[in-house]
């Protein structure tokens, strides 16, 4: 058991959300990182973590470090950025998009995917595997984009630890993977490195969701277990980006438990599949 | 009525011991309630759409931004933290796991009692590990109602024993009573 701190009430309460306010808007002038629109609950527990782990007294003193240690503040964006992911991650959804939408990207010359909020790419790899099974990766680029610069690198390099392999494996299998996930790396210690070739059509790029904007036109847009962090104001916004970002009748592929259905942005797309999170731009 | 929420914490054992409880709820129960039950990683939605046949009660999966309302149990999706903001939406994370947990009983505890303080009932069920038992005690310093199924007819007793020797819990009670103790706060008189 923990020992008992007591736990803010009321006031005290509502003295802590201005100090996180306060906060937040300091790290935004000072780096131009804006984690103002982030779902509370969750920041919450993250900032708290954060002061007890620094050992700091309080939010306050939290904040004049963030201002003045840029280290520090480096800390603060690893905690807020989670980067959980995997290989073919809910191979349903991936067996889906290799059965039902790759062969409507297939009517376009050119296929440009955002893999938006990428992580440490393991997602990217998939998609880049896919589309090289169906025929599709020559004539298609995907821009691989995060804010979390320690995390984007992992992606360029592609290295992950052997230890996940089985379930990447089986993953793909389950995806309807038409050879083996062995193809596609090498082994070097407890290592698995995906093929340079893999990353041939991928293009890596710092892009921060909240402050950034469009940057081309896209047939397909994926953005899975990003936008649970956000409050919903933001998510129209960001959604509103991708909707800006697609061509019409392009695609948007969401998280396992994200959806359109509370948001205004929702009446601009159609629930292509339901189950597996993937809707379609309206034509207007 | 000062209460604003119920949450449910459980682990091994929980499919019956939820049955139990929600199945004794009408489906105008005046409150939301969020439950987490410890599912391996890879279930699907199976366990809500069970008890959402036997129960009066609607029981869905919880989806991220979702406004909780009444007469309404939401389970917390195999993989995800469940969390409630102070609007009374509720929220998703993937987070590193808590006590081995992906749910976690104490993220949902903690986060819901920063939401609705003293308006909140916590419920500890059956469960062979300590889950729980931390946010119990700080939803206890909130303000909140701590109810907790008696270890001695609990299918696992590990849970429950280790709530309540983390906090003063108001309510011990045998499975059959939680739900009754529930429904009996809202019957009219």
């Amino acid at each position: 058991m923990s020992p008992a701190r007591e736990e803010p009430a009321g006031e005290a309460k509502e003295i802590e959300d201005l100090e996180i306010s306060l906060l937040l808007e300091a790290i935004f002038r000072r780096y131009g990182y804006d984690f103002r629109d982030y779902a509370r609950a969750h920041l919450r527990r993250r900032l708290r973590h954060r002061l007890e782990l620094a050992g700091l007294a309080d939010l306050g003193a939290m904040q004049h470090r963030v201002l003045s240690d840029r280290d520090f503040f480096e800390l603060l964006l690893r905690d807020l950025s989670i980067n959980v992911t995997e290989m073919f991650r809910d191979p349903a959804a991936y067996r889906r998009i290799r059965e039902d939408v790759v062969p409507l990207l297939k009517t376009y010359p050119f296929v440009k995917i955002w893999h938006a909020g990428c992580a440490t790419g393991e997602e990217v790899y998939s998609m880049a595997i896919l589309l090289h099974e169906e025929g599709l990766l020559e004539r298609s680029r995907i821009y691989a984009t995060d804010f979390n610069r320690v995390a984007l690198q992992k992606a360029r390099e592609g290295v992950y630890s052997l230890e996940r392999v089985r379930q990447y494996s089986s993953n793909y299998q389950k995806s309807g993977g038409r050879a083996s996930l062995v193809d596609y790396y090498r082994t070097d210690n407890e290592s698995m490195l995906l093929k340079n070739w893999l990353r041939q059509q991928v293009v890596f790029a710092d892009h921060n969701l909240v402050t950034d904007g469009v940057f081309s036109e896209m047939q397909l847009v994926v953005c899975r277990n990003v936008v649970i962090y956000f409050n919903r104001d933001l998510q129209e916004r960001i959604f509103n980006t991708f909707y800006q970002s697609l061509c019409p009748g392009g695609f948007l592929w969401l998280g396992a438990k994200e959806s359109l259905k509370l948001l205004q942005i929702g009446e601009k797309f159609r629930e292509l599949y339901g189950e597996e999170k993937i809707f379609k731009k309206n034509l207007q | 009525m000062p209460y604003r929420a119920v949450v449910i914490g459980v682990s091994a054992g929980g499919l019956e011991a939820l049955r139990e409880v929600l199945s004794c709820l009408p489906a105008d129960f005046p409150l939301p309630l969020l439950v987490v039950q410890h599912l391996g990683v890879d279930s699907d939605d199976f366990l809500a759409r069970w008890l959402d046949q036997r129960c009066a009660i609607k029981v869905k999966e919880a989806e991220d931004k979702e406004p909780a309302a009444p007469g309404t149990a939401y389970l917390a999706p195999a993989n995800y933290h469940l969390l409630m903001e102070d609007d009374g939406s509720l929220a998703l994370s993937l987070e590193d796991w808590v006590n081995f947990s992906r749910p976690s009983i104490d993220l949902l505890f903690e986060s819901a009692a920063e939401a609705y303080g003293k308006g909140l009932i916590a419920v500890v069920l059956t469960g062979a590990n300590d889950d729980g038992s931390r946010g119990l005690a700080a939803m206890k310093r909130s303000g909140g109602l701590a109810v907790v199924q008696d270890p001695a007819g609990a299918e696992f007793p590990v849970m429950p024993r280790a709530a309540i020797q983390a906090t003063q819990v108001d309510f011990v009670l045998p499975l059959p009573a939680i739900g009754r103790f529930l429904a009996n706060l809202y019957r009219p008189a």
